[in-house]
């Protein structure tokens, strides 16, 4: 566990830079993870995930399956990793600012 | 150096940060009872979760799983599969393998992995392509019209080579 500084702010992350308390984040902030991970720009089909990722985690405690996040978050698995090339799942719950998924699927 | 310091520090070196990451994996899945079947589908769509490209090459009965009249109805083999820790005889009843099969199917529902179908139009989406074996698909007097949509093309052996290159290979 180390801190890291985005958009000003100390925040807490683990190793691979996941935020460990889901309530330091702002928009400012996803902003800059974005751009530290290749993502130049988050649109309105990122936050879509980005938000759903959120409410999702906030509301059951674990992020979602890309099975899930392909059929509730609004935006379907094709453009989902066009959105995000490098992993949808991991690199959209890192911009949220909640903790790594863990799961399989 | 002690021995156990030894060996941690070969734990050490296999979770070295400068390691190489992996950047392309090759699946080839060559079974076509449910747990042949799903190990290789995990391996390609979680390489794709990594950012990791991938494709998938079926082969032998491992084509049941993108053939679209056999691919909603694949079994767990409840016969020769010690894992089930069933009596062979008992494993080898009428309807025994559908209803191991009805009960896998409700729990991996539960965790959220989805059937074969859906499963493998969820990797084709995510942009891993995946091809039919020809000497497998000759075999077995099929053509290209037998598989599902998302099959990108029936290929030689020779041409999965190609398509492998640079890449790890899991053979399943």
């Amino acid at each position: 566990m180390s801190t890291a500084t985005y958009a000003g702010t100390p925040v807490e992350v683990d190793d691979e830079g996941f935020m460990t308390d889901p309530d330091q984040w702002n928009e400012q902030i996803a902003e800059q993870i974005a751009a530290e991970n290749e993502i130049d720009q988050l649109t309105e089909r990122h936050w879509m995930v980005i938000n759903y990722m959120r409410e999702s985690y906030l509301e059951d405690g674990s992020a979602p399956s890309i099975r899930t996040l392909g059929k509730a978050s609004g935006v379907p698995i094709k453009e989902l990793y066009q959105l995000f090339p490098k992993g949808p799942a991991k690199r959209a719950a890192k911009i949220a600012g909640i903790p790594k998924p863990r799961g399989c699927i | 150096m002690s021995e156990v310091a030894e060996m941690n520090e070969t734990v050490d070196q296999a979770d070295d940060e400068g390691a190489e990451p992996i950047k392309k994996v090759s699946v080839i899945i060559s079974k076509g009872s449910l747990e042949g079947i799903y190990p290789g589908l995990i391996m390609a769509n979680g390489a794709r979760m990594e950012g990791i490209e991938a494709n998938v090459f079926f082969t032998f009965f491992g084509l049941d799983a993108i053939n679209k009249s056999k691919n909603d109805n694949v079994k767990v083999s409840t016969v020769g599969n010690p894992g089930l820790h069933l009596a062979t005889m008992v494993g080898g009843l009428p309807g025994m393998s559908s209803m191991v099969t009805k009960k896998l199917a409700g729990e991996m529902e539960k965790l959220d992995i989805p059937p074969i179908p859906e499963f493998l139009e969820m990797i084709s989406d995510s942009g891993a392509p995946l091809y039919g074996c020809k000497a497998s698909v000759d075999l077995f007097g099929l053509d290209k019209d037998d598989f599902m949509p998302q099959v990108e093309d029936i290929i030689t052996v020779g041409e999965f080579y190609d398509y492998a290159a640079g890449g790890q290979i899991i053979f399943t």
